[in-house]
């Protein structure tokens, strides 16, 4: 039989239900995994006595016949959600030893479908990042490395302990937040199926808010389905979140059985970015041919204001973080630093309790939201995207999904692109655009390159019709059959 | 735009953020370079468009103005650093308070 820590979501919801495995018995099979991989350092906290509990819980559920979707699945959960009586970081100084005591929406959801939580993963402080590399709990290391080289990779961020953790096969499933490439990025570096949805599908409540008008919640998993599946359980509306999608829930699962035979699939000529490996293109053409031959026909598009996607998001992200981190004062939650007076201990805990990339971030929203520069700034920004949703709305009327890599490069060694924080930016060129419009997209692996590291493809699709991205999304991953797997894990 | 190192020491007591006199110049130096790159804006005309506040295209949704939740005030205290002080149910000052240096002579 295959080892449990090999199975799919799908496969162990089968193989529970057949009886041929506990949850108790698949929980401990990978609270031994994070034991044995503890180097790679994918967890902030692991919580093996609450995972031990709800395993044995949901096989009692079992018993009297009340299954959720995700019943006895242990999954990893990004430490940037919210978990009742756990310590929720965000992967700050200035949150240690903070113990939430409410329960995220997304989380909730998944534990009243019977998942299992196994700990809370490592990322880039507040999510702040393309590396791992920003955590207050120190790099995640990438399970992947490159052939005939030890050096230790990033596993991309800033959900790079959710990644690190599913590709080590510690879980087989981890939430992650996407605000401009956080699922996606991560999902392509270690060879993993990574999945934003629209802007509104999942709750934002009780998600520690980095950028309010571009966090999302979503799956990264092994497969397109058990992405589909776990997002099934994630979304939903939530009152406690007014940007929250009052909309059905659509069965992704069933999605990623259609065909997408006459599917129009858009190529982005700007895609063509300056910088981006040849072997990445190369991947990108593959992609294509891969759709084709499924059936798909390809579209050339244009989304004219690419280039200017970035410098916007860094406009609007820090400005809506610089207004979001304001409650990190000292007073209600997290750490104190005194001082001689209020002010000064509001600047002592915030000087001593954000990491360099975070402070960085704050200042940049405070100085484009600042008197005389707003306007200059932040409206100029809020215009640009407004012309970046317009050319995907444009592109959309003559197509059903877009194709493009998911990132400029396969994953780099730690320390590497850390030479100015413009250079670590452009990791998220492919990515940012789509967060910037709200619109639901998917990494799928697809190949490895000459290195021996995964490349992945992102496809696109229009709001709330996420049924597409996983239906071409599935077809892509079968015509790929990407099996490879980080040696030794 | 370039950020000299008093427009940073600036915007940082804005912040609420103490940097250390010697970070300001490193400071400066990586926030005018983001700034720099984020000029390329400009190329952009931008003269008629409405700027776009949110993706979600919705007016904000509407409740019934009421109490809906409340009585939690152990769990709101549960986390503030600096010793909270917490008034049990059932007084008339039930509730509690944080804590801050004081800030009235």
């Amino acid at each position: 039989m295959t080892k449990p820590t090999d199975l799919t979501i799908t496969e162990m919801t089968a193989a529970l239900g057949k009886g041929a495995l506990s949850a108790l018995e698949l929980a401990d099979a990978h609270l031994q995994g994070m034991e044995q991989q503890r180097a790679l350092n994918a967890f902030i906290v692991e919580t093996p006595e609450k995972a031990r509990e709800m395993a044995k819980a949901s096989d009692a559920r079992r018993k009297s016949g009340g299954i959720g979707l995700l019943e006895g699945v242990p999954l990893a959960i990004k430490d940037l959600f919210c978990t009742e009586g756990v310590q929720t970081t965000a992967a700050s100084h200035i949150l240690e030893g903070f113990k939430p005591t409410y329960e995220s929406t997304v989380t909730s959801k998944l534990w009243q479908q019977g998942a299992v939580m196994l700990g809370k993963t490592n990322l880039d402080e507040f999510a702040m990042g393309s590396s791992n590399m920003t955590s207050h709990f120190g790099a995640v290391e990438n399970p992947w490395k490159r052939k005939g080289d030890n050096r230790k990779l990033v596993p991309g961020g800033s959900s790079g302990g959710s990644a690190a953790a599913v590709a080590a096969r510690i879980a087989p499933g981890a939430t992650g937040t996407d605000t401009g490439g956080s699922i996606r990025q991560p999902a392509a570096f270690c060879g993993l199926v990574g999945m934003k949805p629209t802007y509104g599908r999942c709750s934002r409540w009780g998600i520690v808010a980095f950028a309010s008008s571009l966090d999302q919640a979503g799956p990264i998993a092994r497969t397109v389905g058990d992405a589909a599946l776990m997002l099934q359980a994630m979304s939903g509306y939530d009152a406690k979140d007014s940007t929250s999608a009052k909309l059905e829930v659509p069965d992704f699962v069933t999605a990623c059985k259609r065909p997408i035979k006459g599917m129009k699939i858009g190529i982005p000529k700007e895609y063509r970015v300056e910088g981006t490996a040849e072997e990445i293109l190369k991947v990108w053409d593959r992609g294509m041919d891969m759709l084709r031959d499924a059936g798909a026909e390809p579209v050339e598009i244009s989304l004219p204001h690419t280039k200017y996607a970035l410098p916007t998001y860094y406009i609007v992200a820090p400005a809506e973080c610089s207004s979001n981190l304001a409650r990190y004062d000292g007073v209600r939650f997290g750490l104190r630093v005194p001082g001689k007076d209020l002010i000064d201990m509001y600047e002592n805990t915030r000087g001593a309790g954000f990491g360099k990339e975070t402070r960085r971030r704050i200042l940049i929203g405070t100085y484009v939201l600042s008197a005389g520069y707003y306007d200059a700034y932040y409206k100029k920004a809020q215009q640009v995207r407004a012309l970046i949703a317009r050319d995907f709305t444009e592109a959309f009327k003559r197509c059903d999904a877009i194709l493009t890599p998911t990132a400029p490069s396969a994953a780099f060694a730690m320390g590497e692109k850390m030479d100015d924080p413009v250079t670590m930016y452009l990791n998220d060129v492919f990515t940012v655009p789509t967060s910037l419009a709200g619109l639901p997209a998917i990494s799928v692996p697809v190949t490895l390159n000459s290195e021996g590291l995964p490349l992945g493809l992102h496809l696109i699709g229009r709001a709330f019709d996420e049924e597409t991205v996983f239906a071409a999304g599935a077809a892509l991953e079968k015509a790929a059959a990407f099996t490879a797997r980080p040696a030794g894990f | 735009m370039a950020l000299d190192r008093q427009t940073v020491a600036r915007i940082a007591r804005l912040a609420r953020i103490k940097v250390p006199e010697s970070e300001l110049d490193g400071l400066a130096g990586e926030l005018s370079g983001i700034m720099n790159w984020i000029e390329q804006l400009n190329q952009v005309d931008t003269s008629a468009v409405e700027p776009m506040t949110s993706v979600a295209d919705l007016s904000l949704p509407r409740r019934k103005d009421e109490v809906t939740d409340g009585g939690i005030a152990a769990r709101i205290l549960a986390n503030a650093p600096g010793g909270a002080v917490l008034i049990e149910s059932g007084k008339p000052e039930a509730g509690g308070f944080f804590t801050v240096p004081k800030v009235v002579e």
